[in-house]
């Protein structure tokens, strides 16, 4: 039997590729890097299709790279400028190929990953388009992908990605991680990171694949940074930790239909336990130092749900108090509507529609589906079906996409 | 049984455009893995053939004159061959309507190779 093609090998190595191949031409050369990889994946598909895949296909893809790295700046290199750290190495044969192959070594891979991520999640782009650069460049995601994942033109994307590649092509260098700006910038990373990752548990999109999938790249790219010394602060281990315990339900969350499920209504058999217990480990190794960051907070939080029995038997006093904490960390309409149902839970619905009709900022929550889906579930509880329909259908009228509008029009016809 | 070539015939732009993301390359190389082993399941697989390189010379006339070539210019490129196995012509082409070429703009070439114990 011939070897199989490992899932999704060819996007995952993309990103390394393109990193790799970054070091050495600059990153004013970004698209040349991009056209390096697409050309040894034209190749790989004629030759494999035909002789079969390979027993290592990384290796052959990196070979094929490496191949064509060598060739260009042999061609090039008194018409064009490479990677200006690399000047003085790619002139002379003697230090090419070992630059070569330095740049393709799994360390250095590694790094030139960081730095990348490190470029994209430039301050001078808006937080769309660094996510959008993200996966577009570190996770080998076609700009029809990830509008699809977003739920934004395929012309729209493109555009943002092709910006956002402009001002990544017009700095000197990747960002280096021994920049003064390193701090501020890894807190943009981290939070790149976490909107990916909320955007496929949380997203738009209604393919319960590709939100999976969101979900698994801002994993991995996470653990790039806990893998590196600089970047593996408590803070960083506090957002693997999040993201784990959550990453934990998402195959409770979708239903095979890709509808989404109440948290209630989940089947905690399908929790993934080996995903908790990663989860778990990881916030305490998050526990060190001074700052209690957000995602130290919610991660405490999807700890306390992932490792609770069922919904009556969550510490839903020990959540209010996470979601009180919240609220003055990072104070949000959503953490107070998050917050309000933990008291819903903890004191009862009266309570719970108090906090819900307490809510300082109600404004910024008039178009989200989901403030009032929950007055609708604590009239429900309280009784009131009538009250409760009439909340659902405000809610089912606000509804982002097909997946919320079915959810919430199913609990109109349970108030039936 | 008679063997017939299948030549894959492409265009260099629509090569390149076929390719498309990373995703979709993988899954276009899965449905050629798929079809190669469904032909040699059946037994019609002959000889795998091989890919060809874009680029080459040619040599021509009395004078054999050599140019680079294929010709860039060309409508559709031989991209590769493969030798399969045939009742008739008919069957060969069948077959080779399964082909994912087709997906990305190309076609397939089917030629009987020619019997020399007629």
């Amino acid at each position: 039997m011939k070897p199989e093609l490992s899932e999704h090998l060819f996007r995952r190595e993309s990103g390394r590729l393109v990193a790799a191949l970054t070091r050495i031409f600059g990153v004013h050369n970004l698209a040349l890097a991009e056209d390096v990889v697409q050309d040894a994946f034209c190749r790989a598909l004629e030759v494999w299709k035909v002789r079969g895949i390979p027993d290592n296909p990384g290796a052959w893809l990196m070979a094929v790279a490496k191949h064509r790295a060598l060739d260009i700046v042999r061609r090039e290199r008194t018409a064009r400028t490479f990677a200006p750290e690399l000047t003085r190495v790619l002139e002379s044969e003697w230090t090419l190929a070992p630059a070569v192959e330095e740049a393709f070594a799994g360390s250095t891979i590694r790094d030139e990953q960081l730095r990348m991520m490190f470029s994209c999640c430039d301050p001078r782009l808006p937080e769309e388009a660094q996510v959008a650069l993200v996966l577009n460049i570190l996770c080998g995601f076609g700009a029809g992908e990830i509008a699809s994942a977003f739920l934004v033109s395929r012309a729209a994307m493109e555009k943002r990605i092709t910006r956002g590649k402009k001002t990544l092509a017009a700095s000197a260098r990747l960002f280096d991680l021994a920049d003064a700006e390193f701090a501020p910038r890894l807190s943009a990373v981290r939070r790149a990171l976490y909107l990916l990752f909320n955007e496929g548990y949380h997203g738009a999109s209604a393919q319960g694949a590709v939100r999976t999938e969101l979900c698994t790249e801002a994993i991995r790219l996470t653990l790039l940074l806990i893998e590196a010394s600089q970047t593996a602060s408590p803070e960083t281990f506090a957002l693997a930790a999040l993201m784990y315990l959550n990453a934990a339900k998402l195959p409770a969350r979708l239903d095979t239909a890709g509808d989404l499920n109440p948290l209630v209504e989940h089947d905690r058999a399908r929790w993934d336990t080996r995903l908790v217990q990663q989860g778990l480990e990881l916030l305490d190794r998050s526990a060190s130092g001074d700052v209690i960051s957000a995602f130290h907070v919610e991660a405490a939080i999807a700890a306390v749900h992932a490792t609770a029995q069922s919904i009556d038997e969550t510490d839903w006093n020990t959540i209010v108090g996470l979601y009180d904490r919240l609220m003055t960390i990072a104070p949000s309409p959503i953490v107070a509507l998050n917050r309000a149902i933990a008291i819903g839970q903890r004191d009862g619905p009266d309570a719970g529609i108090d906090a819900l009709r307490a809510i300082g900022d109600l404004e910024r929550l008039r178009s989200y589906p989901f403030y009032p889906a929950a007055l609708g579930e604590l009239e429900r509880r309280r009784g009131n079906l009538g009250a409760a329909s009439g909340h659902f259908a405000t809610a089912a009228a606000l509804a982002r996409n097909d997946a919320e509008r079915r959810f919430l029009e199913k609990r109109i016809r349970d108030c039936a | 049984m008679s063997q017939f070539l299948y030549l894959y015939r492409m265009t260099e732009a629509s090569r390149q455009q076929n390719m498309g993301t990373p995703e979709q390359a993988q899954q276009s190389m899965q449905r050629w893995v798929a079809w190669f082993s469904d032909l040699d399941k059946k037994g019609h697989l002959k000889d795998r053939g091989q890919p060809l390189e874009r680029t080459g010379k040619v040599v021509r006339g009395q004078q054999k004159t050599v140019t680079d070539g294929p010709f860039t210019e060309a409508k559709d490129l031989v991209g590769g061959f493969t030798l399969v196995e045939a009742r008739d012509i008919d069957q060969a082409v069948e077959l080779s309507r399964g082909c994912p070429i087709f997906e990305g703009g190309g076609s397939v070439e089917v030629r009987p190779i020619m019997k020399m114990d007629m």
